[in-house]
């Protein structure tokens, strides 16, 4: 390790930045039938980021239409086809495999100092299986489109004349590549570990990940034999979820939120875990309350399971059912709040480095808080009946999923991108682009909670006089976020080709994927790491010489 | 450690044999998981409309062929022997043996979906099909002496729900009180919705019907290897894993028989 | 529009009984949220300037875990989250416990509107009530599932095909409340809009619900036809007799006037005025062939004009 190279600061990156996984082998095949982690993850973040400009083009669609009452930009009929293409490619396509199997796939083996996953034929399998999923996703759209809402309810889904079997098809070959994803990152993280690394020894990010994993296992088998049957009550009309033939359209809900519930903690676990890395490493200061972090991800992937009742409240569920549902709901609010007091606690003392990807470390605790809190409205029983399915869903949502998963998405990858491509990025144009973000997604959402508690409800393609001026600041609103979004999409794409050529170790983190040069070669290590605590920084210090941290202990080593 | 002194089937990111079979035997455990679970979907399908709904399915079920289904289970379970039985001769290096009893395995898994084969296709003759499809007709149905006479199936398909509902709507509109069988239905009149059970009947049987052909698919690749001699006591890890597979398909289908068929 | 007005920046105005205990369970869930989020942007806020990476500043060191803190911040929320979800459960009860001797109203939900029938037999399209009266709606839906919904009642409930859904509230005060579907069913979801109106006592309520059912005596014999039609709509008719052609668990209506129908165990009967009345006020009297006798009577349920109207409105279908 000691021998790491290509850290000269100021350097130009010269079209070979030397021997690593990037450019060890060439050509399509050496990409599209690599066995290498990083590749995968490369290319999964290619094709989730693919999704996410698709997503966001149709989002911005909608809210467009939505500027004006009546008739805007598209019928109404388009309309539902777009916030369903919205829904179903952001969900299915963009942040369900996002963190996970981009950066996930990427980080997990260099964090375990291991040469790759556990099953790397599988690995790759799981991604053109995404590939796969996403052809048939999109080619529904392409036929036609779908206007079913990205939860497929019946008996609307079973009646619609759009392409919903080709677009369940797809999301049910989605699931399959969670399932082998999770499977992998189990078995890897169970068996692959290397000597010293305890359990309570690894990253957060690796506990998180492992969460996430027992969510893709478990749930995602009900989702695949839930769209199967939605699959066969279309194809074949069995009539297990159509009351015209004896069967329980609610029965559908059921299943489908045993998956789906679950399926927003594989979408918010991991982004947690990046939340714990980022945290930590930019302010210098070791994370705060370890055990309780790593042990809050298992409760919440635990508890996951047992809230699936809280989307039925007003859907006929018994008042002991939704009794018992609205209670387990709220437990899983506590490992989330521990998670926010920790992260608050190791900023306490530290040496807090406003760096991109730590503004949207701490955005997250900004906009994911706001998203938790406004849970615990929709988790009341009584609130929920005046809330549900109304715009305050619609912005709690994406709170979360936005404020939480696509915020700490963006912490991650800056925070990553220099290991994977060994390249720096402009990071005054990452604080404007943070900037615009958060001022264009408060804009966005805010007024959505406030238009849905007067009763806007969602999935409206027009609506009364009232919610005028909400809609045009929320539909403003979308379009800064836009800008910040193409601003990130400009200086990444530009750093790629004329960045700084990236340090070792740029933010002097300790996990072991720091213990490797940007970008790391074929094997991850040249010889294998031994793990101490990832969360002591104390034998790093910077070297302004090299614009990145080194160990102490390795100095004199000889570098370069 | 070089890649010289790695045994062929030992990949380069694993450091022992040991930890590649640990880490695939996980694997397969986690994978035998997701498969419960898949049909853990179905199963809890059963339990919700079998609460809702018993009359339906004890009526049913007397037309499901138990002669033919028990002897399904006698082979599955004969069939799961011989596999544990090649995944033990594998590990002793008994290559004859070992290719003898997955033949054996494979034909048992094919002499179940022939008599599946036989089973649904009775069932097309006679109308007995899921959902819309329901049209049953006298001829030649004969439903397994039940203890009691029961309603003739014919006459009519699928009963379809008229909206308003009728009272015997789907879950949630009859009380389960109202659900009593010798009261309410009689040996005259066969129950309402009786196309449920054959829905949960094909789609249950039928998802179980894919897992034993990829099953057998996948005993066939492994005869091939062992054909080759790939297997020995340093290495049966496929062997093992595909009997661990071929048990869960058979646990399964010990699960559905006495659920479909052997209705009280 | 009684709806347009802001009765607070977050809330509409309260107009059911019900309103006020989910209101305070909304602001204390609420201002308990403000709190947090204040206490949490406060302390990083102070954390930030104070701990800012600076020359010559270096993180210090500090316990990396404190037990006692950990179960304080973990013990706290806990004890908030158990009240709000008693208080929210309380709230519920109210909710979903209708009074004993409320008024009950059908709600029929299909694409895209919604139909409330009256115990006099009265379909109408917007939601009456007498005010000060606890309602009770029993919903069902023709089609997928739609979702009532009176933002300023808070009470919202999903009409499901093929099972019967409750809800209820009791509106004090006279005036008129937006209805919205809230769950999607399709092209014109958003226009699935209809009015509660709530009259400004019992018996004006009741002479507007006598009045919609005497509608077919204002209208003049040549439109009487008109009156019939909408009878078929509103009162089950079209459940099972088509106007096109086809046919259903009866015999279609198209064409059938002046024609003679054969009827089961052999014979026939001529569609007449006579026919029509006896079908429907005894309808085993005479059954088509092919058919089987399943017609409730309406005896009682339509008064001779009705009928008259609904001979009208076949004659029409000719």
């Amino acid at each position: 390790m000691g021998t790491a190279e290509g850290t000269a600061t100021g350097a130009r990156v010269s079209p070979r930045l030397g021997d690593n996984y990037l450019t060890h082998t060439r050509g399509f095949a050496s990409w599209a039938l690599t066995l290498d982690h990083k590749r995968i993850g490369v290319m999964y973040l290619v094709a989730i980021l693919t999704a996410f400009l698709l997503g966001g083009v149709a989002a911005l669609l909608v809210r467009t239409e939505l500027i004006a009452r009546g008739p805007t930009i598209m019928g109404a009929d388009a309309y539902n086809k777009m916030f369903t293409l919205h829904g179903a490619a952001m969900v299915f396509l963009f942040i369900i495999p996002g963190i996970p199997a981009a950066l996930g796939n990427f980080v997990l083996p260099l964090m375990l100092g291991a040469k790759d996953v556990a099953f790397p034929r599988l690995n790759l399998m799981s991604f053109w299986l995404w590939v796969v999923g996403a052809l048939f996703a999109i080619g529904a759209v392409v036929a036609g489109g779908v206007d079913t809402g990205w939860t497929f309810y019946t008996p609307y889904s079973t009646t619609t004349n759009t392409n919903v079997i080709a677009t369940t098809f797809g999301a049910f070959i989605l699931g399959f590549s969670s399932i082998f994803t999770g499977m992998n990152f189990i078995v890897t993280i169970h068996k692959l570990r290397p000597v010293g690394m305890t359990w309570f020894k690894m990253p957060l990010f690796l506990w998180s990940l492992y969460g996430t994993a027992m969510i893709q296992v478990l749930a995602t088998p009900v989702l695949a034999i839930t769209l199967l049957l939605l699959i066969a009550e279309r194809a074949l009309k069995v009539g297990i979820f159509d009351p015209a033939l004896g069967g329980d359209p609610v029965l559908y809900q059921h299943f489908f939120w045993f998956y789906s519930h679950p399926a927003v903690y594989i979408m918010i676990l991991p982004a947690m875990g990046i939340i714990s890395e980022v945290i930590s490493v930019h302010a210098r200061k070791h994370i705060f309350g370890y055990r309780f972090i790593a042990l809050s991800s298992i409760a919440i992937a635990v508890l996951g399971f047992l809230v699936w009742g809280h989307h039925m409240f007003v859907s006929g569920q018994s008042g002991m059912a939704n009794a018992i549902f609205s209670v387990l709901t709220f437990s899983v609010a506590i490992p989330s709040a521990i998670k926010v007091f920790n992260w608050l606690a190791t900023l306490y003392k530290g040496d807090i480095r406003l760096s991109t990807a730590m503004i949207y470390g701490l955005m997250f605790l900004v906009t994911f808080g706001i998203g938790g809190l406004t849970g615990l409205h929709l988790g009341a029983l009584a609130v929920d009946v005046h809330l549900h399915d109304t715009y305050f869903v619609v912005a709690h949502f994406h709170y979360v999923m936005f404020g939480g998963t696509v915020v700490a998405l963006l912490a991650g990858l800056h925070h990553w991108w220099p290991k994977m491509f060994g390249v720096m990025f402009d990071e005054r144009l990452g604080r404007i682009a943070a900037a615009l973000i958060f001022v264009g997604f408060n804009t966005t959402f805010f007024t959505q909670f406030v238009m849905g508690s007067h009763g806007m409800p969602r999935r409206y393609y027009d609506y009364v006089p009232q919610f005028d001026l909400y809609h045009q600041i929320s539909t403003i609103g979308s379009y800064v976020m836009a800008a910040g979004f193409f601003l990130i999409a400009y200086y990444l794409i530009l750093s790629l080709v004329r960045g700084k050529r990236a340090p070792m170790n740029p933010w002097g983190g300790n996990s072991l994927e720091w213990h490797t040069p940007s970008p790391p070669p074929h094997d991850n290590f040249s010889e294998t790491p031994v793990a101490e605590d990832p969360y002591d920084y104390g034998k790093l210090v910077y070297d302004p010489a090299k614009g990145g941290f080194a160990s102490r202990s390795y100095e004199g080593a000889g570098a370069s | 450690m070089s890649h010289a002194e790695h045994p062929p089937y030992l990949q380069h990111h694993f450091e022992t044999a040991e930890q590649q079979f640990d880490a695939g035997k996980l694997g397969i455990w986690l994978f035998l998981a997701t498969e419960i679970l898949l049909f853990g979907g179905l199963f809890c399908a059963y339990a919700i409309y079998r609460a809702n709904h018993p009359e339906i399915f004890v009526y049913a079920h007397h037309y499901l062929d138990k002669t033919l289904g028990g002897t399904n289970t006698v082979i599955l379970l004969c069939s799961s022997l011989t596999m544990a039985w090649a995944v033990r001769a594998s590990q002793l290096g008994q290559r004859k043996l070992l290719v003898l009893l997955l033949v054996l395995t494979l034909l048992g898994g094919a002499g179940f979906m022939g008599i599946k084969y036989v089973e649904y296709q009775q069932k097309w003759k006679h109308g007995l099909l899921p959902g819309a499809h329901f049209a049953p007709h006298d001829e030649g149905i004969e439903a397994a002496a039940p203890e009691k006479p029961i309603a003739p199936l014919a006459g009519g398909g699928a009963d379809r729900t008229t909206i308003p509902p009728s009272a015997e709507g789907p879950a949630g509109t009859v009380p389960p009180a109202s659900a009593d069988l010798s009261l309410r239905e009689g040996p005259t009149r066969r129950p309402s919705n009786v196309q449920i059970f054959f829905s949960i009947y094909f789609l249950m049987t039928g998802l179980h019907g894919i897992h034993v052909l990829v099953g057998m698919i996948a005993i066939g690749w492994i005869l091939v290897r062992s054909l080759r001699g790939h297997f020995g006591p340093d290495y049966f890890t496929p062997v093992d894993f595909v009997g661990l597979y071929w048990h869960l398909v058979d646990l399964i289908w010990i699960f559905l028989f006495p659920l479909l068929y052997l209705i009280g | 529009m009684s709806y347009g007005s802001l009765a607070g920046f977050w809330l509409p105005r309260q107009a059911s009984t019900t309103a006020g205990s989910v209101d305070f369970v909304f602001n204390a869930v609420t201002w308990i949220g403000i709190t947090f989020f204040v206490l949490i942007t406060a302390m990083l806020a102070v954390f930030l300037w104070k701990y800012r990476a600076r020359p010559g500043h270096a993180a210090q060191p500090s316990p990396d875990h404190n037990q006692r803190l950990e179960v304080t911040w973990t013990v706290i929320p806990v004890l908030i989250v158990v009240w709000i979800f008693w208080e929210g459960f309380e709230g519920f009860l109210d909710l979903a416990t209708p009074p004993k001797n409320a008024y009950e109203v059908q709600v029929l939900g299909q694409k895209w509107k919604w139909l409330f029938t009256y115990p006099n037999g009265v379909v109408d399209e917007n939601l009456h009530v007498p005010p000060g009266e606890p309602v009770r709606l029993v919903m069902t839906s023709q089609d997928v599932i739609h979702s009532l919904y009176v933002p300023e009642f808070r009470i919202k409930r999903d009409a499901v095909p093929g099972r019967y859904e409750k809800q209820w509230f009791q509106a004090p005060e006279a005036g008129e409340h937006q209805i919205f579907c809230a769950e999607y069913c399709g092209t014109s979801h958003s226009a699935m809009l209809a009015k509660v109106i709530v009259h400004r006592s019992r018996p004006e309520f009741e002479r507007w619900l006598a009045d919609a059912g005497n509608f077919i005596d204002k209208l003049p014999p040549e439109k009487l036809w008109e009156g019939g039609e909408k009878l078929y709509n509103q009162r089950g008719c079209k459940q099972c007799h088509s106007i096109d052609g086809t046919s259903g668990i009866g015999p279609t209506f198209k064409g059938i006037w002046g024609h003679a129908q054969p009827l089961r165990g052999g014979g026939s009967a001529t569609v007449d005025e006579n026919y029509v009345r006896e079908s429907i006020v005894d309808p085993q009297a005479k059954i088509v062939a092919g058919y089987e006798p399943v017609m409730p009577t309406f005896q009682g349920r339509l008064k001779d004009k009705e009928i008259t109207a609904l001979i009208e409105y076949l004659k029409k279908l000719d």
